[in-house]
């Protein structure tokens, strides 16, 4: 389990460096795929089948191939090479996401980092009533505000996006009777 | 059963090659992967103290993260079609309209 571990993380971590180092966009929004399966295997690795689901239905499938679309719609030219452009200011935006990485790893690895008491959902309890039912029977009692209040903001997705990517005609057209 | 410190330090990497993305990279489309990138890694982590303290607060937040995602990506993909439209590229160096 550990071992499956330690790969499905390196191909993640590869499928990212990827999506930084690759010129195409159609070549970064493939390895990015190949990075939200991986994770998604992470997460069965896990015990939350629930999660790794959503996360191929929905990242893998719905918001990859919308970033697809889009990317086929407008007709990109590849970027110039990353290597070939080595300014001072990159240099220090990787200096800073090196930074971050080793601030978050210490964080994670202190001392004072401390996790609180185990709640009531174990893996005896997950299997034996069925991952899926437990998440709807919390998200449906105790997260039934914010669920409801999530869908407005869906709606309000659409219709921003709708607004924003119609084209606009012409208003004197509107006027003519 | 996994240790919760190897997820996160895993969830750390993937976080800061997003924020290195988000720096380097002058395609606005390939910056708003990047952003994708880093959510996910954020998922990672509230999986990662989910399973590890038994909990299901973490699942909850993953699925709001979740749909966050999506609606953030539908939105800024049609304001990067209005871009791309009126000026004709995706070079973010170029968008220097509001500029100081």
């Amino acid at each position: 389990m550990l071992i499956s571990f330690y790969i499905l993380a390196a191909l993640a971590v590869g499928g990212a460096l990827s999506v930084v180092l690759f010129r195409s966009p159609v070549y970064c929004a493939l390895s990015l795929v190949a990075t939200f399966l991986c994770l998604a295997g992470i997460y069965v690795l896990l015990n939350s089948e629930f999660v790794a689901a959503i996360q191929v239905l929905i990242y893998a499938g719905a918001i990859m191939v919308l970033f697809l679309f889009v990317i086929m719609l407008l007709n990109l030219r590849s970027d110039k090479p990353l290597r070939h452009s080595w300014t001072w200011p990159k240099l220090l935006g990787i200096g800073f996401a090196v930074a971050i990485i080793f601030q978050l790893i210490g964080i994670f690895h202190s001392p004072a980092a401390r996790m609180g008491p185990a709640g009531k959902y174990s893996t005896e309890y997950l299997q034996q009533k069925g991952a899926v039912e437990v998440v709807g029977e919390v998200l449906f009692t105790e997260y039934v505000l914010p669920f409801e209040i999530i869908s407005i903001l869906l709606m309000v997705a659409v219709v921003g996006a709708v607004i924003l990517a119609k084209r606009r005609e012409p208003a004197s057209t509107e006027q003519t009777p | 059963m996994i240790p919760v410190s190897h997820v996160l330090t895993l969830s750390a990497i993937l976080f800061g090659i997003g924020v290195a993305g988000v720096i380097l990279r002058r395609n606005a489309i390939v910056v708003f992967m990047c952003i994708e990138l880093m959510l996910n890694a954020v998922n990672l982590g509230f999986v990662a103290f989910a399973s590890g303290m038994q909990s299901m607060v973490g699942v909850m937040f993953v699925f709001f993260v979740l749909i966050v995602a999506a609606a953030e990506a539908v939105v800024g993909l049609s304001i990067i079609l209005a871009i791309f439209r009126n000026s004709g590229t995706l070079n973010i160096e170029e968008f220097n309209l509001l500029r100081w």
